[in-house]
């Protein structure tokens, strides 16, 4: 089962990477970007057919490696192939 | 006094780190980080470096690596352990130390000397200075920007747990003198307890003459 984890920086966590490409993007001509936030994401195939144990593995997962919980929010979900 | 010093693949300010402790008459060994066992020791470095690349987060997969199990352990028992800059970041990222450090405010690698000040000289690491010492130390880090929320700062600020900050040769702590962005301009804190210490200035790039300044070396004179 493929997964995918998606990592984004909680909210009022400065951001001067995503701020940066913000401002790039804005020079380019996209001058009407409210807000970008950078994030990081996993795709991860595991062997597991129960769609739920698979998810709350990749969970665990986030909790202890792939996240910092004082900074980074993460949401996981199953992608279909 | 007996100090082990951690090595991760891509540390590389381990040696520096052994030949400090070691001019000060501290016998250091150095531990792979594969090792499963700590030799006894009453203070522990993590060193700075790029353990590991910095993939994921710097000091991410350092803070899972086996040794650390036992790194984890010996401070819990009050055992002293010191991290400096990457070590820093590992202590963040294992939560020995709260807190976290992000990418510097203006995005770039930054390497140079700069001044702190020692706000608490009551530790095991600073004792041998003056409360509000300047010291010049070198920075060499991408990811110091110390950051955490307002409860944790304040709650760093009434347990006397930020030790050191960034200022100018006055002492003066302003938001010029911040090399990185960091929150209260903070270089170095310690956990509640007392026993662990993390900072982002090299000590041991301080602590000889020909290195250009001996400032650092009052971190490894203050260690009992």
């Amino acid at each position: 089962m493929k997964l995918q984890v998606i990592v984004t920086l909680k909210k009022d966590v400065l951001d001067p990477q995503g701020s940066a490409i913000k401002s790039s993007l804005s020079n380019m001509g996209f001058k009407n970007i409210e807000s970008l936030r950078q994030g990081k994401t996993f795709e991860i195939i595991v062997k597991e057919k129960d769609e739920k144990v698979a998810l709350s593995k990749a969970k665990e997962m986030c909790e202890k490696l792939l996240a910092n919980l004082t900074i980074e929010d993460y949401s996981v979900r199953t992608i279909k192939e | 006094m007996k100090a082990s010093v951690i090595v991760f693949p891509g540390s590389n300010c381990d040696r520096d780190i052994k030949i400090s402790l070691e001019k000060f008459g501290i016998k250091t060994s150095m531990i792979w980080h594969a090792d499963a066992k700590l030799p006894k020791s009453d203070l522990v470095v993590l060193p700075g470096g790029f353990s590991y690349g910095d993939y994921l987060r710097c000091g991410s997969i350092a803070s899972k690596s086996r040794i650390m199990k036992e790194v984890i352990t010996h401070s819990k028992k009050g055992g002293l352990v010191m991290g400096i800059c990457n070590g820093f970041q590992v202590l963040v990222e294992t939560q020995l130390l709260p807190g976290v450090l992000i990418r510097n405010i203006n995005l770039k690698f930054i390497c140079k000397n700069i001044t702190v000040k020692v706000t608490n000289n009551k530790t095991n690491f600073t004792s041998k200075t003056n409360r509000n010492t300047v010291l010049e130390i070198p920075i060499a880090h991408n990811e110091g920007n110390y950051f955490a929320n307002k409860d944790l700062i304040n709650e760093l600020e009434d347990n006397n747990q930020i030790v050191l900050q960034y200022c100018d040769s006055a002492g003066n702590i302003t938001e010029q003198c911040n090399p990185n962005g960091s929150i209260k301009n903070i270089a170095g804190i310690i956990n509640k307890k007392g026993n662990v210490f993390g900072l982002m200035p090299h000590p041991e790039r301080a602590s000889d003459k020909l290195l250009g300044g001996m400032d650092g070396s009052i971190i490894f004179k203050s260690l009992k």
